[in-house]
């Protein structure tokens, strides 16, 4: 008798496969820049930055302080709008919204895409509220009910809610660091965006934190478009599936990561990330 | 190339840099030895050959050692990774020249006295110093990070094929003449392996250095004409066989 019966029914869950590799990613764009420039004043920041960010994967964002990466980073939720003085140029679409078209409202439009900070924030509210703000706000919660559930959802793919389960009612600022970041993670997605940015957000975490919080990433991006900014070319390394090199504000190359970190064909990406930027 | 931000880096894949021109330089020297021992019936060649071979292990592990460190404690990337990664494949390659060179030295000491076919010596003689010129070649190649020379190295790999062709087929030939020659042709003809297998050594390394200047491995098909895998030589004066008795 066959003891390992392969289910026959066609709704069988499917196996994931603990391998992931490059060519695994998704390769729709969405988030399309072309042509990118960001002026502060008189001094430009950014230089003609064209770029397709693909769905469901993790993008890396590298280079050195001041480079532009997240400079360029918030130009994808429009959070440079609140910048006094800050200028952009050039077309960026999510999927097929030309996001600086006058008709978009940058409020609706950071609901579909997410940030997380360097610093955790949560708001001085508690586990609960800092989650069900966001469905709040945008209407998207239905009923109490439906609220809890959105929550409940989101802390457990933030990977967060085993931890806080018996506590929602306390103050999201009691959480330790990692956790804290966790939780902004879960508020991020309780408005179900498309895409999450990230802007180091593992700088103020130790090992253990960092690595929760790169495992969500890999988690997430089976659902969300990532992208990332950091200082550490090993985390960029370790979780992005394309990494994009910036330097005086110009993208310098975009590629594979395997490709960025072995053999990479600019020489400037070369020299930055074997160190030996002078 | 500019230099590391951090100078014990830089010095520590320089080191690597300078233990593999070593090993190279041993190898060099221990398979030349290999070669007039086996040409001048020099048995003291030989032992210093045989001898030669503990340092060049002792080379592999000691630059094994260090890379493994550097990864640990580095994580090099781009052009520092495929170094760090060619320096292991190259110093592996160079050990099994070195044993190689051992088996060659032993074999010379093992038919120093015996009288010996002076044609196929010559070209013992001349299979040995082109994997010794390849092996030369191909380390330059490393040391100037010259592609182009380490796939010429690589392309002229075929005629040390074709050497140990003829070799194979004469010292075949040898043995079915007289029953006698077999002990001696038989380390002749695995002296003739070696070198051919030296000589397939000194093409991973042209292979590797390929790698370490273009970051892409080399796609197509290397030449190959070693045939005497494939090969069966019929013995002359098989009457029985073709039923002529």
């Amino acid at each position: 008798m066959n003891m390992q019966q392969t289910p026959s029914t066609a709704d069988a869950p499917s196996i994931q496969t603990a391998v992931r590799t490059d060519s695994a990613t998704d390769t729709r764009v969405e988030m399309h820049a072309r042509r990118v420039s960001v002026f502060y004043g008189q001094k430009q920041a950014l230089f003609d930055v064209d770029i397709d960010i693909p769905s469901k994967a993790v993008t890396a964002f590298i280079g050195p302080s001041g480079c532009g990466k997240s400079t360029f980073l918030r130009c994808l939720n429009r959070m440079n709008d609140v910048i006094e003085g800050a200028r952009v140029t050039g077309e960026i679409k999510l999927q097929e919204t030309d996001i600086y078209a006058p008709s978009v409202d940058p409020v609706q439009l950071r609901a579909r895409v997410g940030m997380v900070f360097q610093k955790p924030n949560p708001f001085p509210k508690t586990i609960f509220e800092n989650v069900a703000y966001g469905p709040r706000i945008h209407g998207i919660a239905k009923s109490k009910a439906d609220l809890e559930e959105i929550v409940v959802n989101s802390l457990q793919k933030a990977g967060l809610f085993k931890e806080v389960k018996d506590r929602l009612h306390e103050a999201g600022t009691g959480l330790s660091g990692g956790q804290q970041q966790r939780l902004c993670i879960a508020r991020a997605i309780a408005v179900s965006p498309e895409v999450i940015l990230m802007d180091e957000p593992c700088s103020a975490l130790d090992p253990i934190a960092t690595a929760k919080i790169e495992e969500l990433m890999d988690e997430l991006r089976q659902n969300f478009c990532i992208v990332i900014v950091t200082h550490s070319m090993q985390q960029a390394a370790r979780v992005s599936q394309r990494t994009a090199f910036f330097h005086l504000g110009i993208l310098v190359e975009e590629g594979e990561t395997s490709q960025i970190f072995t053999n990479p064909k600019d020489n400037r990406t070369q020299d930055y990330i074997t160190g030996r930027f002078g | 190339m500019s230099e590391h931000i951090v100078k014990a880096y830089e010095e520590e894949l320089r080191l690597l840099d300078s233990q593999i021109a070593k090993m190279g330089g041993l190898a060099e020297d221990m398979l030349g030895r290999a070669i007039l021992a086996l040409d001048r019936r020099d048995p003291e060649l030989a032992e210093q050959a045989i001898k030669d071979d503990k340092a060049i292990d002792d080379l592999e592990r000691t630059i094994e050692e260090q890379a493994i460190s550097i990864i640990a404690r580095r994580q090099p990337m781009a052009l520092d990774l495929r170094q760090i990664v060619t320096v292991i494949r190259i110093s592996s390659d160079l050990e099994r020249i070195g044993d190689l060179s051992k088996n060659i030295a032993k074999r010379a000491l093992a038919v120093a006295n015996e009288q010996q076919p002076k044609q196929v010596m010559h070209g013992l003689k001349h299979i040995g110093l082109s994997s010794l010129e390849q092996l030369k070649n191909v380390l330059n190649a490393y040391s100037n990070r010259d592609a182009d020379k380490a796939m010429k190295v690589w392309l002229r790999d075929e005629r040390i094929d074709a050497m140990y062709n003829s070799l194979f087929r004469e010292l075949l030939t040898y043995m079915m003449e007289d029953p006698r020659n077999i002990g001696l042709c038989t380390h002749l003809l695995f002296g003739a392996k070696n070198f051919e297998r030296i000589g397939d050594h000194a093409t991973n390394i042209a292979e590797t250095v390929h790698y370490l200047v273009h970051g892409t491995a080399i796609t197509e098909d290397r030449p190959k004409s070693d045939i005497t895998s494939t090969s069966v030589i019929e013995y002359p004066d098989m009457h029985w066989k073709n039923g002529k008795d």
